[in-house]
């Protein structure tokens, strides 16, 4: 059982293995070593069950996408989870005609070698095979029929914009797509003439013989071709997005292992870069891209920048240029860590420039003796909005809570700004002096108004006290009924802070606190889905102007229910939406202590 | 002010352009974080910066915490950490 035409295939299959098995070895063997200490802790544990389950149904049947659109996920699920049964059926119908064994590209050209090689046998339900496989074909042919379409219009399919793709990704890309054509017609041919296959490729045979084509001479090139585009595709594989393919997988179970990005690059980084499929959906929802038209810089393209050594520095203006507001992290289905991977972009650590000295005055800042009380930080931004504080002051009064105000005077800023910007030791020695401040202070718990502090706080401090936002408090403070409000008439739309909502999950108890006091309304984007305000500290390369056109689409959203206030959970959320418009903008804390009524 | 000075002031103003719409009114450093704790006042490092008296200025910039308060109260716009930044990558070449 063999003809020359295979030799294309199974040289692209063994490149394809050697050249990946290289690259994976070469980068588990970059792993951090803690990575490396947490591998060998847990790679004996249960933890590889859900790793399986996660990576079939992320892999093939791309869950994650057909949630984020439907016929998206179709086309995703239609060519990874077609091909994938493809193979399988194919093999185990080889073994089935096969009883005394055979070459592992028989499978792959069965419909070739079938009618012609003695060593294969009639088998029970052979002609379901046939049919299953042609249905199975026919599957993968209609995902590609939606990919060419999207192609020309990829709105239909979910996409405002798709991913530009470089040189070597296109051409593997037309190997790809030659692929099943091929098949189909040279399964066809081969049909014309032995008459053998499923319902789709004796209906190709007849046609062929009717149109009178002279398929002895068709059919031979045809495998040809087929063969040919399998083996360099597998070939080109390694050198394109088509390694995500395998590489998610492995992502998928390091990642249960307990495995994350830290703050340089290293292997786990490496694996990530390699697990992006450039399917582009992280495009859509920057604000960097949609209002402001800049399309070079979301998740898809740093990654391939940053893959590609020569494009290195490109990757560092790349990374600068982000809001840093979580969407893309959010919506990508292989949820790659885009904002940690930005971050080691970022990094000025090597830089002299990032240097922990010039903070030498902060040791003049005394902790002040509050055991026993709640700690309130207000952060930098809340010095700017005064009526948050004020209403916070108000409700710890009104809650009866012991609190110690502990930048009332002068802020130290918590780091997550320098540490966004890349300045690590600076953002260290900032964590370190706040640190050292509450833990003097003996404060039984640390509460603050500002959605970056709260972030910061809660995952880059390791502070051994709980940490809350103010939403949580209050709304706390609601059910225990530490505090009343009355309800008024007002209608309230809703902004989900980006540090808050998609940086800590908090959705619900801001939510809940406005309902205690006024009506909420609710807009088209919302939670996760929810725009950022334009001010966002995460970037410094957009200018004022290009700010106002961000918070303007933010703003539409919120005020097109036409409510009487637009609510939000950030001082500097507020600072910007209130420079949107007419409509007045508050935090939930004002919002909350303007309605206080006294326990009845 | 030398050849040097303005050399670096060009390339300030090159990747901060709205560095120009400055006025001076010191709104930004009477807010700064810094310098609620320090001399250290934003407007007059400007100024420095501009006539080439850049002695000291890159460890005055040091005891920035990029917090953005400054950029948030700025009348005109200027995009101040991005100039703190730049500022002190110039400095440090
Ligand atoms: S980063 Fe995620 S969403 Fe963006 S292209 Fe890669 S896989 Fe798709
Ligand atoms: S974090 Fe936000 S601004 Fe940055 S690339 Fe992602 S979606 Fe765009
Ligand atoms: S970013 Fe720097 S200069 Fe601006 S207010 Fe904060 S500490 Fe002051
Ligand atoms: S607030 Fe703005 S305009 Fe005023 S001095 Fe500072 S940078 Fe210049």
């Amino acid at each position: 059982m063999f003809s020359l035409f295979v030799i294309p295939f199974c040289i692209g299959v063994v490149l394809l293995f050697a050249i990946s098995a290289m690259k994976y070895v070469r980068w588990i063997r970059q792993f951090d070593k803690r990575q490396q200490v947490v591998i060998r802790h847990n790679i004996w544990s249960w933890r590889f069950l859900p790793a399986i389950w996660e990576a079939f149904r992320e892999g093939l049947l791309h869950w994650r996408i057909t949630r984020h659109h439907f016929l998206l996920g179709y086309m995703h699920r239609s060519l990874a989870f077609g091909w994938f049964l493809l193979i399988v059926v194919g093999a185990v119908q080889a073994i089935l005609a096969c009883p005394d064994g055979h070459p592992f590209y028989v499978a792959i050209f069965f419909n070739f070698f079938e009618p012609r090689s003695e060593h294969i046998v009639a088998f029970a339900r052979s002609q379901t095979y046939a049919h299953v496989m042609d249905a199975l074909l026919l599957y993968v042919l209609s995902g590609l029929t939606l990919a060419a379409f999207k192609k020309v219009w990829s709105r239909p399919l979910g996409m405002r914009q798709t991913t530009r793709h470089n040189l070597v990704d296109r051409v593997a890309k037309f190997c790809l797509w030659c692929i099943f054509p091929l098949r189909l017609l040279a399964e066809g041919a081969t049909s014309a003439i032995y008459h053998n296959g499923g319902f789709l490729v004796t209906s190709l045979g007849s046609l062929m013989n009717a149109m009178g084509l002279d398929n002895e001479i068709f059919e031979y090139h045809l495998w040809v071709l087929y063969s040919l585009a399998l083996g360099a595709f597998f070939t080109l594989m390694p050198f394109t997005r088509y390694m995500h393919i395998f590489t998610e997988v492995f992502l998928i179970y390091f990642r249960r292992l307990g495995l994350h990005d830290t703050a340089r690059k290293d292997g786990y980084t490496l694996f990530e870069l390699s697990a992006c499929s450039r399917c582009g959906i992280c495009i859509d929802g920057c604000p960097i891209s949609n209002p402001l038209g800049i399309n070079n810089i979301q998740g898809v393209y740093l990654l391939q920048n940053i893959r590609n050594k020569d494009l290195w520095k490109q990757s560092v203006n790349i990374a600068e240029n982000c809001l840093v507001c979580g969407r893309c992290s959010t919506d990508c289905p292989v949820q790659i860590d885009l904002e940690t991977i930005r971050r080691q972009v970022r990094s000025k650590d090597k830089a002299p420039i990032d240097k922990a000295s010039g903070y030498q005055y902060l040791k003049s800042v005394h902790a002040f003796n509050a055991v026993g009380r709640v700690g309130y930080f207000g952060g930098c931004m809340s010095h700017l909005t005064p009526g948050i504080t004020e209403a916070m002051e108000a409700i710890f009064r009104a809650a009866g809570q012991d609190y110690w105000y502990m930048d009332k005077e002068r802020t130290i800023c918590c780091g997550r700004p320098l540490l966004q910007q890349g300045f690590l030791q600076q953002a260290e020695e900032l964590r370190h002096r706040n640190s050292e401040l509450i833990a003097r202070s003996g404060v039984t718990m640390l509460i603050t108004s500002c959605p970056i502090c709260y972030q910061s706080f809660t995952k880059e401090y390791h502070l051994n006290i709980p940490v809350m936002h103010h939403s949580e408090y209050i709304a706390r403070m609601l059910q225990e009924g530490r505090i009343h409000a009355e309800r008024s008439a007002l209608r309230v739309t809703y902004h989900d802070p980006c540090e808050l909502g998609r940086g800590c999950g908090i959705y619900t108890p801001p939510r809940e606190v406005i309902q205690a006091a006024a009506t909420l309304v609710p807009t088209r984007h919302e939670q996760e889905q929810s725009l950022c305000c334009g001010i966002n500290l995460g970037n410094t390369v957009i200018s004022n102007g290009q700010q106002g056109m961000i918070r303007d689409r933010a703003y539409q959203n919120l005020t097109e229910p036409k409510p009487d206030m637009v609510a939000t959970a950030c001082p500097m959320c507020k600072k910007a939406l209130a420079r949107g418009g007419e409509t007045p903008v508050r935090d939930i804390a004002e919002i909350i202590a303007a309605q206080l009524t006294p326990a009845q | 002010m030398d050849a040097a000075d303005s050399a670096r002031r060009a390339q300030l103003l090159a990747s901060v352009p709205s560095y120009r719409l400055c006025i001076g009114c010191g709104a930004c450093s009477a807010t700064c974080s810094a310098g609620q704790f320090t001399q250290f006042n934003i407007r007059r490092i400007h100024t420095a910066f501009n006539c080439g008296q850049t002695d000291t200025l890159a460890e005055q910039l040091d005891s920035c915490m990029l917090c953005g308060k400054c950029m948030l109260v700025c009348p005109r716009g200027v995009n101040l950490r991005s100039l703190i930044i730049r500022m002190r990558q110039l400095l440090a070449n």
